[in-house]
């Protein structure tokens, strides 16, 4: 069983909901990023999406453009990402970690050489954001000969005949986007999640996990009613940012955030 | 590459150099070019803009509509002149010009948004969005959005803004919304990424009037049917006016789509050559370029697998041209893949020798052409001599240059 798996199935057992929180590797500094997964693991976080840096984010909002913008000044590439992961394995071996970002890279790369390395680095799995089913097949397969999950996003405009074709393909879990719209999108609409998440939940068997738009305790505990994980983002990325003058500061402040997030969905759980 | 190639189109056209032509495919392929490389909000919209446009592409009425605005809106079709002055001066072939900078609003764009703006009214759409280097296409856009009474917002990188300031007003005028993009390097990449942004937030009432063949399917093959217009009406005019098919076709390519526009319908006349020209800038080795079929590689950006510019890491490397319609990383799959089977040859032109052109032409025909179109006849200047004077070329002059005044003039230390 893949980390990600076994980690769902031991949250499932539990009751709990899991939290899951999404940086962009390298902000502000490349030195910042393993120290502060580290520090999310501290603060009860149960699986790490990490960003990796692309020069054209077309998914994301400014907040996450501007912490890409900011890795890519110090030049952060897939490479260092899988640099980045390895450092966090050697004192981290349960966490799963999750790549997020956009194909090009892993295109230059190639993808048996990418999923060569990402296994040896102890990466869990990879988000695509711009590589939907349709296009997928040969990056799945090549994943999933080195034991690693592809994680597939579903969205409000996905037809029951998507969330069916995706559930057949994805593994790990689903990231449901909340909202039509970027990352760090607002106006979330609880009741219409709940409803949408509810369909996914009919249609596929895998987690659901749900981002875009949490930016609080009280977003947080709202849907962790209705998911299985509760991805937070730009709410995280944005603390990153008032703090990339001081980035000794950033571990502790994340960490406080977190804590509060986490205690909410606790609750929920409770 | 070849591992993600579908080679099937490729073995046939090797076994069977008669196939005609029939790209892209049912997922909107072009070899292993293409495709739908986008977030999975856009999946199910792009597929409900592909089953529209299949429906209006079959209905004899939406067709109907179409050729009007053309003809009496747009003014098609567009003259086919033979420059006599400049082939003479040159002492070979005769270069016959297509003039698409006699069009409605001074280029090719407009092919293009008239079609996609009346699939947008059919869709039931209130509002449209589109990106701009040049600001020709977001003209283009503001025009028929004006016309057909839907808001119209235009997404244009704060460089460009600068550089061409003339047509940001125009579209003022024409009642849109001018974004100037801020992020990453501020030209056209930018813009397309943040329309992107809003369509994926804005998508229940939106229509993306994409100004390129690039973008995710069907945008390529849709925008391509568009423009063939160009081609159509200049396969026959070239029949009419000589009796044969031109030897050769002459077009500037950024994203391309005035090139496939004219390319398309001679794809099959196997004895006409094809030349599209990039933007060299300050020269290939300089690395100030928008020059990726010449010297970049494949990859995946705004949606499809195409050439592009990138570093060794797969990030989008900043281009460079003096003309801003070509500044842009990637182009559009269709022409990776003429490139690849060998169809199409592809070269570049320096800024210089554009500008040299652009001068030419305005004093031999007293036809001030865009300076992309600059760099289609900079490349006809070169390849002319090297015909005999029974020979033809065809070059696409895609747009007029009124709207890059302050760009020569600065050039010759003017400010106007």
């Amino acid at each position: 069983m893949s980390r990600i798996a076994q980690r769902f199935t031991q949250l499932r057992e539990q009751g709990r909901t899991a939290l899951i929180p999404f940086v962009t590797a390298g902000d502000p500094r490349p030195e910042t990023t393993v120290p502060l997964m580290h520090a999310m693991v501290a603060a009860g976080v149960d699986l790490i999406e990490l960003g990796v840096p692309f020069s054209d984010p077309m998914a994301d909002g400014p907040v996450i453009q501007r912490a890409t913008e900011r890795a890519l000044a110090h030049g952060v590439s897939l490479t260092d990402v899988l640099g980045m992961v390895s450092r966090f394995r050697e004192q981290d071996s349960e966490t799963p970690v999750v790549l997020m970002g956009y194909l090009n890279p892993i295109e230059v790369m190639g993808y048996e050489s990418f999923s060569r390395q990402a296994q040896a680095a102890g990466v869990d799995g990879a988000l695509i954001v711009d590589l939907p089913p349709e296009e997928g097949h040969d990056l799945v397969a090549t994943m999933k000969a080195h034991t690693l999950d592809l994680v597939y996003l579903l969205a409000p405009t996905s037809t029951d005949a998507r969330i069916r074709r995706i559930g057949e393909v994805a593994s790990g879990f689903v990231y449901y986007v909340s909202v039509k719209g970027v990352t760090g999108a607002g106006n979330l609409d609880t009741d219409a999640v709940a409803e949408k998440v509810g369909t996914i939940k009919s249609l596929i068997k895998l987690p659901v996990g749900v981002g875009f738009g949490i930016r609080d305790a009280e977003t947080a505990a709202l849907v962790a009613q209705v998911a299985d994980a509760v991805i937070v983002g730009s709410a995280i990325v944005s603390r990153i940012e008032s703090l990339a003058e001081t980035p000794e500061l950033i571990p502790g402040s994340i960490t406080d955030f977190l804590a509060g997030l986490r205690g909410a969905i606790d609750v929920v759980d409770d | 590459m070849a591992t993600y190639a579908d080679k099937s189109h490729a073995q046939r056209m090797e076994s069977d150099p008669g196939a005609l032509y029939d790209l892209p495919d049912a997922q909107g392929h072009f070899g292993p070019y293409g495709g739908l490389f986008v977030p999975e909000t856009l999946m199910h919209p792009l597929e409900e803009l592909r089953l529209a446009y299949e429906r209006c592409k079959a209905d004899p009425a939406f067709q109907a509509e179409m050729d009007a605005d053309l003809r009496d809106y747009v003014g098609r079709p567009s003259p086919l002149y033979h420059a006599e002055r400049w082939s003479r001066e040159l002492g070979g072939a005769q270069i016959y010009l297509k003039r698409e900078d006699l069009n409605h609003t001074g280029a090719h764009k407009v092919n293009n948004t008239i079609g996609q703006a009346l699939l947008a009214r059919r869709m039931g759409k209130t509002r449209i969005i589109a990106e701009t280097g040049a600001g020709q296409h977001g003209v283009a856009s503001a025009t028929v959005a004006a016309r057909l009474g839907l808001e119209c917002v235009v997404y244009m990188g704060e460089v460009d803004v600068a550089r061409q300031e003339a047509n940001v007003y125009r579209m003022r005028l024409l009642g849109a919304r001018v974004v100037p993009v801020t992020s990453g390097s501020r030209t056209l990449k930018d813009a397309l990424n943040e329309a992107m942004r809003d369509w994926v937030t804005n998508i229940d009432n939106t229509f993306y009037i994409i100004g390129t063949v690039a973008g995710p399917h069907p945008y390529p093959m849709m925008v391509r049917d568009f423009q063939t217009v160009i081609g159509r009406e200049a396969r026959a005019q070239m029949l009419e006016r000589t009796g044969r098919l031109p030897d050769a076709l002459v077009a500037c390519v950024g994203g391309g789509s005035n090139a496939i526009g004219l390319f398309y319908p001679f794809i099959d006349d196997r004895e006409v050559a094809i030349y599209g020209i990039e933007a060299a800038g300050e020269g290939i080795a300089t690395g100030h370029h928008a020059a990726p079929l010449t010297a970049g590689r494949p990859g995946v950006l705004h949606g499809n697998r195409t050439y592009l510019m990138e570093d060794d890491n797969g990030q989008i490397i900043e281009t460079h041209s003096i003309s801003a319609g070509l500044d842009y990383p990637g182009v559009g799959p269709e022409h990776s893949w003429l490139k690849d089977s060998g169809r199409a040859k592809y070269d570049a032109v320096t800024d210089d020798e554009a500008l040299a052109a652009f001068h030419h032409l305005t004093r031999t025909e007293g036809i001030i052409p865009a300076l992309e179109s600059s760099h289609a006849l900079a490349y006809a200047h070169k390849l002319a001599p090297t015909l005999r004077p029974d020979q033809s070329i065809l070059v696409n002059l895609s747009g007029r240059g009124d709207k890059d005044m302050h760009t020569v003039a600065s050039r010759d230390g003017l400010v106007l």
